[in-house]
C-alpha cells in the first residue's frame, strides 16, 4: 500500500441526510395547495402578486449578499419560502409594487439586517405585511371575491353584518380574503404534510387553533358563550398563521414546553384581537408580539436535565 | 416482551449488514507487536523491560501506576525490540514497548486453569482482574477493577452487561454474544459472585434477535440473569442511557453508575475477566470490526493486542477504494486516524474505513432553529443554544446550561440539517471549563 493520507476530523463521522434546503423545499411543497387554491379563487391577478413577491424576495438577498460580498444563499429557498408567505398575506387585487416593496423590506431590513436566515427575531413576511399594512392601508385592505369587491368573513362578523359566507365557502377558500389564508382546507392539507414530514411539530398549531376555538366559544361576539367556534377557526388568516406563520423556525421557541406557550399566547392575543379590537383580524399582530417573546420563552423553559440536580 | 429504551436519541443507518453474520476469524501476529503504556483511562504504565529482554506469552510489561490504571501484558513471547515513543491511535506519540515475535508463544507462569472460583473472595477476585490489566473494552477504557470496588456506602444492586453495540457498522459485542456466550455468561456470574446482593442483566438492542436468543438459552436456568431486549436507538448504549432504559434510574449529574446502585461493564469485559479467573489469562486479545465502504471483505477478527492496524486491514484483502477516513471505533464516537501504522489497543473496537463519499463533511451553516438537536439530546439539553455560547466563549452561560452534562454521543451533530459542529464545539468548551477548573 502506497502512502495515503486520511481525513482526520472531530465524531460523529456520518451525517443524517436532512438538510436546511430539503426542509424549506417541504415548506414550498406543502404551501403549493394553497398557491394553487388562491390561483383558483383569485384568477392570474393572484399568480402575478406571488411572482412578484418570490421574485423580490429572491432578488433582494441575492443583491444584499453580492453587494456585502456575503455567501449567496438563495439556494436554499428560504427567500422563496418568505416571498410566498408574504403573498399568501396580501389581497389579491394590490397593486404589483406591493409585493415587491414588501419583499424588499421582508427579506434586507428583517431578514438580513438581522444576520440572514435563523438570526432575525420577527417573522419576514408578518413584518413585511405590518409594514404595507401601516404604509398602504387602502391597497392593503381591498377584498374581492370573483372579480366583485367583498369584505372579509372576519369584516362582516367585525361590522354585525348578517350576509355571512357559507361554512362551506369559509372552509374551502371561496371567500374575500388575502391570497393564501382563505383556503383552510388546503392549508391544513400542507400542514399535514409538514407535520407528516417532521418539519414542524403539533405543538404550536395544534395550541394556537385550540385556544383560539375555546377562546371565541365561551369569549363569543356578544358575549359569554354566544361564539361560533367552529366558524371562527376557519375564518380569517388563523390556519395559515397556525400552521406556517407561528411555527417560523427563526422565531418561535425551541423548547417544546416554549411552544406550547407560543401557541397558547397567539391564540389568546387573536381572540382578543378579533373580539375586542379595532381590525377584524389580528393573527399577523399575535404572531409579531409574540415573536418579541421567544427569546424569553426560550430562557425560562429549558427542559429539565436529564439527572438534574436542583 | 417489552423492549427498554431511553428518552429521544436518533437512528442513524446501522450499516452492521457487512459484517455481522461474518464469524469471528482468529489472526495470528506478524513479527512486531506495539505496546503503548497509555491504553486505559488513569496514571501511564511504566515498562518493566528493556530493549534485548526475553518476554513471554501473558507477561507483564508494563507495570500500572497507581490504583486508576491497568498493566499491560505481552501478547506474544519473543524480544523487546526498544521502548521508545510510538504513534499511538488517540494521535499522539506515547512510550510503548516494541516486541518481536519469536512465534513460539512461550507462556510465561501463572497462567493455569481455576475452576473454584466461588471460594475466592472479593478483594481476591479484584485482585486477579486488576493484575489482567482488564479495562472497560467498548471503547472509554477506564479500569474494571475501579468499577467493581464502589465506595462501600454504595449498596450495588444491579450488574449491567452492555450488549447494546448501538454504534453503526460495529459487530464484534454481536459475533462475542453468538460465539462465546457460555464465557460472557460465566463472566457475568463472576462479577455477581462479587455482589451477592446484585441482580445481573444483558442488555441487547433488538436489531440482535440471535443474540438475544443465544444468551436466553444460555440464562435459562440463571435465577439471578435476566436478558433485557432494547430498542435499536443510538446511544442506547451510553451508560446513563443504558441505566436508565433497563432501571428506569437517572444518574444524577456528575454522579456515577453506582450512586444509583448499577454497575455497567461491556460484553469483551465480560469475557475478559471470564479468561481472567478461570483460565489465568491477563488481558491479551480483542475481537475488532473491520469495515467501511472501503475494505474489500470486511471481517470481525480475533488479534492480539499490539498488532497494526495494517495487519488487520490486509488481512481484509486490503482496500477496494481509496479510503478517505480510517476510525478507530464507531462512526458516532469513534476517532478518525491519520496512519494505519498504530497498534491494536484495548479499546480498539472496530477499525471502520469510509470512503470519499461515505466520509464527506458537508459545509456548515446557520443555525435555523429548528430544534432538532433539542429533540434528538438523550440528555435533555439545548444544543443549539450550548453552540452559540461555546462559539462565543461564553463558559459561564454554557455551564449554567448544563454544557458539562454533555455526554458527546454526536447525537445533535448527526440529525443538524445545517450541518453545524455542535458536538464539537461542546468538546473544546469542556475542555476548557476542566482545564479553568484545574487552574483555579
Amino acid at each position: 500500500m502506497a502512502e495515503m493520507k486520511f481525513t482526520v476530523s472531530s465524531s460523529p463521522h456520518i451525517r443524517s441526510n436532512d438538510t436546511v434546503k430539503g426542509i424549506m423545499r417541504d415548506v414550498v411543497i406543502a404551501l403549493l395547495p394553497a398557491a394553487a387554491a388562491g390561483v383558483y379563487f383569485f384568477k392570474i391577478q393572484a399568480l402575478l402578486v406571488m411572482i412578484a413577491s418570490v421574485a423580490s424576495c429572491v432578488l433582494s438577498e441575492y443583491v444584499w449578499q453580492k453587494l456585502t460580498k456575503q455567501k449567496v444563499t438563495i439556494g436554499d429557498y428560504s427567500a422563496a419560502v418568505t416571498g410566498l408567505l408574504l403573498a399568501f398575506n396580501l389581497p389579491p387585487t394590490v397593486p404589483l409594487w406591493i409585493p415587491v416593496v414588501g419583499g424588499i423590506f421582508a427579506i434586507i431590513i428583517v431578514k438580513q439586517f438581522f444576520g440572514g436566515l435563523g438570526q432575525n427575531f420577527m417573522n419576514p413576511a408578518l413584518a413585511a405585511r405590518a409594514f404595507l399594512l401601516a404604509s398602504w392601508p387602502v391597497q392593503m385592505t381591498s377584498w374581492a371575491v370573483d372579480g366583485v369587491s367583498s369584505a372579509t368573513p372576519l369584516g362582516i362578523l367585525k361590522e354585525g353584518g348578517t350576509a355571512l359566507p357559507s361554512l362551506f365557502d369559509v372552509f374551502i377558500g371561496h371567500v374575500g380574503g388575502c391570497i393564501g389564508e382563505t383556503s383552510a382546507l388546503a392549508l391544513i392539507i400542507g400542514g399535514l404534510y409538514l407535520l407528516y414530514k417532521r418539519v414542524i411539530s403539533w405543538r404550536i398549531p395544534v395550541t394556537y387553533i385550540g385556544t383560539v376555538f375555546v377562546l371565541m366559544g365561551i369569549l363569543g361576539r356578544h358575549g359569554f358563550m354566544s361564539g361560533n367556534p367552529v366558524y371562527e377557526v376557519f375564518a380569517g388568516g388563523l390556519m395559515l398563521g397556525a400552521i406556517f406563520m407561528a411555527t417560523d423556525y427563526s422565531t418561535s421557541p425551541i423548547t417544546p414546553l416554549g411552544q406550547i406557550i407560543m401557541g397558547i399566547g397567539c391564540g389568546l392575543l387573536t381572540s382578543i384581537i378579533r373580539i375586542y379590537g379595532g381590525y377584524p383580524e389580528g393573527v399577523s399582530y399575535s404572531i409579531i408580539i409574540m415573536n418579541l417573546f421567544v427569546p424569553i420563552i426560550d430562557k425560562y423553559t429549558a427542559p429539565k436535565v436529564f439527572g438534574e440536580v436542583k | 416482551m417489552s423492549i427498554l429504551t431511553f428518552k429521544k436519541g436518533v437512528h442513524p443507518p446501522h450499516r452492521k449488514h457487512l459484517t455481522e453474520h461474518k464469524p469471528i476469524e482468529y489472526l495470528l501476529p506478524k513479527q512486531i507487536l506495539v505496546y503503548p503504556m497509555i491504553q486505559h483511562i488513569g496514571a501511564p504504565c511504566e515498562p518493566i523491560v528493556k530493549k534485548g529482554d526475553r518476554v513471554l506469552l501473558g507477561q507483564k510489561i508494563g507495570e500500572a501506576k497507581g490504583f486508576v490504571s491497568a498493566p499491560i501484558h505481552s501478547s506474544v513471547s519473543g524480544t523487546v525490540k526498544d521502548v521508545a515513543p510510538v504513534l499511538h491511535p488517540n494521535g499522539s506519540k506515547i512510550l510503548s514497548v516494541i516486541v518481536e515475535n519469536d512465534g513460539l508463544y512461550e507462556k510465561a507462569e501463572g497462567m493455569e486453569k481455576r475452576e473454584d472460583y466461588k471460594n475466592l473472595s472479593k478483594d481476591e477476585l479484584i485482585k486477579i482482574i486488576q493484575e489482567a490489566g482488564i479495562v472497560g473494552m467498548g471503547g472509554a477504557g477506564f479500569p474494571t477493577h475501579v468499577k467493581l470496588s464502589p465506595p462501600p456506602d454504595k449498596k450495588i444492586d444491579s450488574i449491567i452487561v452492555n450488549a447494546a453495540e448501538c454504534e453503526p457498522f460495529l459487530t464484534s459485542d454481536h459475533r462475542v454474544l453468538l460465539e462465546e456466550t457460555q464465557r460472557v455468561v460465566d463472566g457475568l456470574k463472576i462479577v455477581l459472585h462479587m455482589f451477592p446482593e446484585a441482580k445481573g442483566y444483558i442488555g441487547i438492542e433488538d436489531n440482535k434477535m440471535d443474540a438475544v436468543e443465544a444468551v436466553k438459552k444460555v440464562v435459562k436456568d440463571e435465577k439471578n440473569i435476566e436478558v433485557k431486549v432494547l430498542k435499536t436507538k443510538y446511544p442506547q448504549g451510553a451508560e446513563k442511557q443504558l441505566i436508565y432504559a433497563i432501571t428506569k434510574r437517572e444518574v444524577p449529574s456528575g454522579k456515577l453508575p453506582a450512586d444509583v446502585g448499577c454497575i455497567v461493564q461491556n460484553v469483551e469485559t465480560m469475557v475478559a475477566i471470564e479468561r481472567a479467573v478461570l483460565r489465568g489469562r491477563p488481558l491479551m486479545r480483542r475481537i475488532v470490526t473491520v469495515t467501511g465502504g472501503a475494505i474489500t471483505e470486511p471481517k470481525n477478527l480475533n488479534v492480539r493486542l499490539g498488532m497494526s492496524f495494517r495487519e488487520l486491514i490486509e488481512a481484509c484483502g486490503g482496500f477496494k477504494k481509496e479510503p478517505a477516513k480510517i476510525i478507530a471505533g464507531g462512526p458516532m464516537m469513534g476517532i478518525a486516524v491519520f496512519s494505519i501504522d498504530i497498534p491494536v489497543v484495548k479499546g480498539t473496537s472496530a477499525i471502520l474505513c469510509l470512503t470519499e463519499e461515505e466520509a464527506a463533511i458537508p459545509e456548515e451553516s446557520n443555525c435555523i432553529r429548528c430544534g432538532k438537536c433539542v429533540e434528538a439530546c438523550p440528555m435533555n439539553l439545548l444544543p443549539a443554544a450550548l453552540n452559540s455560547f461555546a462559539l462565543r466563549n461564553d463558559l459561564e452561560q454554557f455551564e449554567k446550561l448544563h454544557g458539562m452534562d454533555c455526554i458527546e454521543c454526536g447525537s445533535c451533530s448527526f440529525v443538524c440539517p445545517a450541518k453545524r459542529h455542535l458536538v464539537q464545539s461542546f468538546r473544546t468548551a469542556k475542555r476548557t471549563v476542566i482545564a479553568n477548573r484545574k487552574k483555579s
